[in-house]
């Protein structure tokens, strides 16, 4: 069972307490109307599947509940780091 | 010497006699024994039958890698475990062991007819074979196959055992307590660090308790370390798996071995954090591979040692040895001096070390080098063997009761693969040794390849005279794999050891291949002409030893597998002849049937009662968020898609949530407090789904946004009062609140008081019905509720369970998230454009209602279905065709998703999807079912009072 850096938290807790949301820094378009089809298929659909670095956000939802974004490698299945929402990609 | 076991030696307790049962004999053993020593010590050679030939099978090693002595034990009802091997079963007053995979018995096996017509069963025999036709292999082949080759018979009863489990954490946890593990703990345990030893056996020690003359500083290591305070020592404990961050599993068995205290947890399941893991596990003896090398009597020369020194049993009465290892003179030396007469020594290489030649001749053994064996006589035991020179081919017999192989070591390196850490290739010991970590670990002792056993030659397969086509030479003893098959494999051109492994079933019995994987990794290599480091190495995947469900599952099984949530109310229900369903985790009333009523009845009556008088119904499990903030309106008014900045203070509006792909996801009436307050709700199932989406966007998409999201759920006891009475027996019991019609309509909510206790009194239906919701601070639920009760009797008051609730929302077309939707269901495919904000800008899914499929026609609508046949009440999820005479397969159009007796209308009511649905009103369908195709013609939803009248009262 993998041990997750909770950025707000600033503990290291078991995977249990979290819960995966999916990939990170995918930003919900500020005005989805102006979105072309194609732009917004893009958003809602497309996601990367990559071998190595993944940027993904978790939740400490059976902690202080919050998201936050963290860089995993899906290979070795290690967490490279974790930090908060709203912080630039790593 | 009696029997089998030696005058003097071994730890077994001489004075304390244990009497046992194999196969139904009674035998007697000493307090300290396995199942495997006291029977060899009574002379017994045959333990099993194998897995594909039912060949006669004796024990192999003394540890957890014996591949043969599988055995079952029977602990009285319920309590059976097969596959146990008998080298790890300790004796006890009362065990009750049988042998498996024999019919009629042991020594009369029919099934051994597999091993005369072996050559019909190569590799891949099975994919071969029973390919035509292809329905018998569910009915016939498979069958027939698993009762012919198998190991023991699962239990068939529910284990009435008891098994515990617990987190522990530590700085250092030591996995083998033999030498290297011992000492490793007695260098830290001075230190203040939380030592965890762990080891499989009853004992500690390790190889050290087949060495007497380490027997002193072993028990001068084991009172140290007892002593100490910060270390635990769990013995009969196997470290069966490493996961992520230093995180182990191991069960310990707790009472196998001593069935007296049978009253405590049989098992314990240990996950223990540590900082840091020293893998001590030792390494497993090879055995060698050459025909017959299977026969009862044909063992490792390290087990032989184990069983003279730590149990005082010889092996046999004219020992010999088979070796390609130094390490099985050193064996047969000890054997010797413990009083086991030793035959011969045959070695397969030409030179052996000079000091090991001249000990031979000290202890009068005599030596064959440059020799193979070639054969074993005896069935079910080793009568004599044949040896062969290498040199001039010459072969000669030699009486034996025993043949001892010593065929090189392989470091035990599973948990140390299993937490990913890379291996290295060591040519000269012929094995993968421990090389980069990936966690926090280190090896120590043999597991890391280092040993003082001395060298060995590398070898696949014995040299032999003797068609090799025709040789029984067995390199997976448990999964009766041989030398042949291997072989077999690579010339129909299998060059992956993955692929070799699963096709020939190398590897893959229950023992993982501990005794067999590198003497397959050998013979493929040879056969491919290729190095052993190009064909691949397979995984090693936890558990190290087969474990038990029970201590995996440990508490979590029966009432406690997951948690029943129950509401403040639930009592009442159960007091009063509640038939209860699980909704999500909670346990809800379906019905509350009277004396002699069915469900139909009961609902029926409940139903009644509600359209006529009053019904009472327990709603708390509905999903509760208190929504406060200044930007609470902004908030709700993105999420949902209707407006909701409009909505007054008091009032209550119904919520329709869709996921951004534009999709219903959940729904609920909710209420504005106060401007910046709001009382939401969600599903019963979808409470903490909806919780979850509007944290997420809160936090990640509008962090400006200043709202705060409580889940009030459990803070709040819900009782629906629903009915044309429901006014008039709130009215005497509510103060603060005007109930009138004017003064408090349907949708709104007022704050006040009712029997004293402060509510949040909701004006809403799920019925049609005048309705209430009244919300109470939880431990208030079941007192209002039986105030409730009390005073509505005059107005005959009738508790409903959700059978009825449902019947009396699909009356009025009222959906459920979840049964009338799937997931691909948007609010116009439900009918429910009305909730719909239009000239909103933006809401959680309203971009995606314009997506290119959503706009497309011929979508599944939600409409009503009413048979022609009124008493037909059709299944739920009954698939639905516009043309009952086309050819099978049909074109379905869709499906039923709600369907229910109404007795207010006095015919069968159903819900339907269906593709371009609200286009067909008045046309006819067909909806197939078991027996008969009936039609139903498309209706609007709403079945009962659709223009609200009785609401509106």
């Amino acid at each position: 069972m993998i041990l997750i850096h909770c950025p707000y938290c600033d503990e290291k807790r078991p995977e249990i307490e979290f819960a995966n949301a999916g990939q990170a820094h995918v930003a919900r378009p500020l005005d989805p109307s102006s979105q072309s089809d194609e732009e917004w298929e893009a958003y809602l659909f497309i996601r990367a599947n990559p071998r190595g670095r993944h940027h993904e956000r978790w939740r400490h939802v059976h902690g202080c509940g919050r998201f936050f974004n963290a860089v995993r490698d899906t290979v070795t299945d290690k967490f490279e780091t974790t930090y908060k929402a709203g912080e630039p990609r790593r | 010497m009696s029997g089998f076991r030696l005058e003097t030696g071994g730890r077994v307790d001489r004075g304390q006699s244990v009497q046992f049962s194999f196969d139904g004999k009674t035998y007697q053993g000493f307090a300290g024994d396995t199942l495997a020593s006291a029977l060899l010590a009574n002379g017994v050679t045959l333990f099993g039958r194998s897995f594909k030939y039912h060949r006669p099978r004796g024990v192999m090693a003394a540890g957890s890698e014996e591949p043969n002595a599988l055995i079952s034990v029977d602990r009285g009802a319920g309590r059976f475990t097969p596959n146990l091997r008998a080298t790890n079963v300790e004796i006890h007053a009362g065990l009750n062991a049988f042998s498996q995979n024999r019919w009629p018995s042991l020594k009369r096996d029919f099934g051994a007819i597999n091993d005369r017509l072996g050559m019909f069963f190569p590799a891949g025999f099975y994919n071969k074979t029973f390919m035509w036709p292809r329905s018998f292999w569910e009915k016939l082949y498979e069958p027939a196959i698993r009762k012919m080759a198998g190991l023991g018979d699962a239990p068939t009863a529910e284990d009435p055992d008891t098994y515990a489990s617990t987190y522990a954490h530590c700085d250092l946890l030591i996995v083998g307590a033999g030498p290297a593990g011992i000492d490793t703990a007695l260098e830290v345990m001075g230190s203040n660090k939380r030592i965890f030893l762990i080891d499989e056996q009853d004992e500690l020690g390790g190889g050290a308790l087949a060495d007497p003359s380490l027997w002193p500083w072993l028990e001068r290591s084991r009172k140290a370390l007892i002593d100490a305070p910060n270390v635990t020592i769990l013995a009969r404990t196997t470290a069966f798996g490493y996961y992520h961050d230093n995180f182990i599993g191991a069960v310990q068995r707790l009472t196998d071995h001593s069935p007296d205290n049978s009253d405590s947890p049989r098992e314990k399941l240990w996950r223990i954090r540590a900082g840091e893991v020293v893998l001590a596990q030792g390494a497993i003896e090879r055995p060698l591979v050459f025909d017959g090398n299977d026969t009862p009597g044909v063992m490792l020369s390290s087990a032989a040692k184990v069983f003279a020194n730590r149990y005082g049993v010889a092996v046999g009465r004219s020992v010999a040895l088979m070796a390609a290892h130094d390490s099985g003179w050193h064996d047969v030396f000890a054997l010797a001096k413990a009083g086991v007469g030793i035959k011969a020594i045959i070695d397969v290489r030409k030179d052996v070390d000079s000091a090991l030649t001249q000990e031979a001749d000290r202890l009068d053994i005599k030596v064959y080098l440059n020799h193979s064996v070639t054969g074993v006589n005896g069935r079910h035991q080793v009568t004599s063997i044949q040896i062969c020179n290498n040199g001039d081919n010459l072969s000669a017999r030699m009486d034996c009761d025993t043949l001892l192989m010593a065929g090189g070591w392989t470091p035990s390196v599973h948990l140390w693969s299993h937490s990913k850490g890379s291996l290295a290739w060591r040519d000269d010991i012929g094995a993968y040794v421990p090389d980069q970590p990936n966690e926090n670990v280190r090896c120590a002792g043999a597991c890391s390849g280092d040993w003082d056993f001395g060298s060995g030659a590398i070898i696949d397969v014995l040299p032999t005279l003797k068609d090799q086509s025709r040789i029984k030479a067995f390199v997976d003893f448990q999964n009766d794999v041989t030398a042949k098959d291997i072989k077999l494999a690579v010339r129909e051109g299998f060059r992956s050891i993955e692929h070799i492994k699963r096709y020939t079933t190398n590897g893959m019995a229950t023992d993982q291949g501990k005794t067999s994987n590198l003497n397959g990794l050998q013979i493929a290599s040879t056969a491919l002409a290729k190095p052993v480091t190009d064909i691949g190495l397979t995984s090693f995947r936890p558990p190290y030893t087969p474990q038990t469900f029970g201590a995996l599952a440990g508490h979590a099984k029966g009432a406690l597998f997951q948690p029943t949530r129950t509401t403040n109310i639930d009592g009442w229900a159960d007091e009063n002849g509640a038939v209860f369903e699980l909704v999500a985790q909670w346990r809800r009333a379906r019905y509350f049937p009277k004396m002699g009523e069915d469900m139909h009845a009961a609902v029926n009556r409940e139903c009644v009662a509600v359209r006529s008088s009053l019904g009472i119904f327990d709603a708390s499990t509905l999903g509760k968020i208190e929504v406060v903030g200044p930007d609470a309106a902004e908030f709700l008014n993105r999420m949902y898609t209707n407006p909701w900045k409009a909505l007054e203070p008091g009032r209550c509006r119904y919520g329709l949530l869709l996921k951004e792909d534009g999709f219903i996801t959940d729904d609920g009436v909710s209420a504005r407090l106060a401007p910046d307050r709001f009382h939401l709700t969600t599903t019963t199932g979808g409470a903490a789904r909806v919780l979850n989406m509007m944290e997420d966007y809160l936090q990640t998409e509008w962090p400006d946004l200043d709202v705060w999201l409580t889940s009030t759920t459990e803070q709040y006891a819900v009782i629906a009062l629903q009915g044309p009475n429901a006014r008039k027996l709130l009215e005497p019991l509510v103060d603060g609140i005007d109930l009138s019609a004017d003064a408090f309509p349907h949708m709104a909510i007022r704050e006040g008081t009712i029997c004293g206790i402060p509510t949040r009194l909701f004006r809403v239906s799920f019925t049609g019905e005048l309705g209430f919701e009244i919300n109470v601070p939880t431990a208030y639920g079941r007192a209002l509720w039986e105030r409730l009760m009390a005073e509505g009797a005059r107005y005959n008051i009738t508790p409903y369970g959700t059978e009825a609730m449902h019947v009396l929302r699909a009356e009025k077309g009222f959906i459920i998230v979840g049964q009338d939707t799937d997931g691909t269901v948007t609010p116009f495919d439900a009918g429910l454009d009305w909730a719909v904000g239009k000239k909103k800008p933006d809401f959680v899914g309203k971009r995606s209602m314009a997506r290119p499929d959503i706009v497309a026609s011929g979508r599944k609508q939600l409409v009503g279905l009413l048979t022609d046949d009124p008493n037909v009440v059709l299944e739920e999820g009954a698939q639905i065709v516009a043309d009952p005479r086309q050819p099978i397969p049909m074109t379905m159009i869709g499906h039923v998703t709600s369907s229910y007796w109404s007795e207010a209308l006095g015919r069968s009511i159903a819900l339907a999807l269906v593709a371009g649905g609200q286009g067909m009103m008045g046309d006819t369908l067909y909806i197939p079912m078991p027996g008969k195709t009936h039609e139903a013609k498309v209706s609007g939803m709403v079945f009962y009072d659709a223009e609200g009248a009785r609401l509106h009262v």
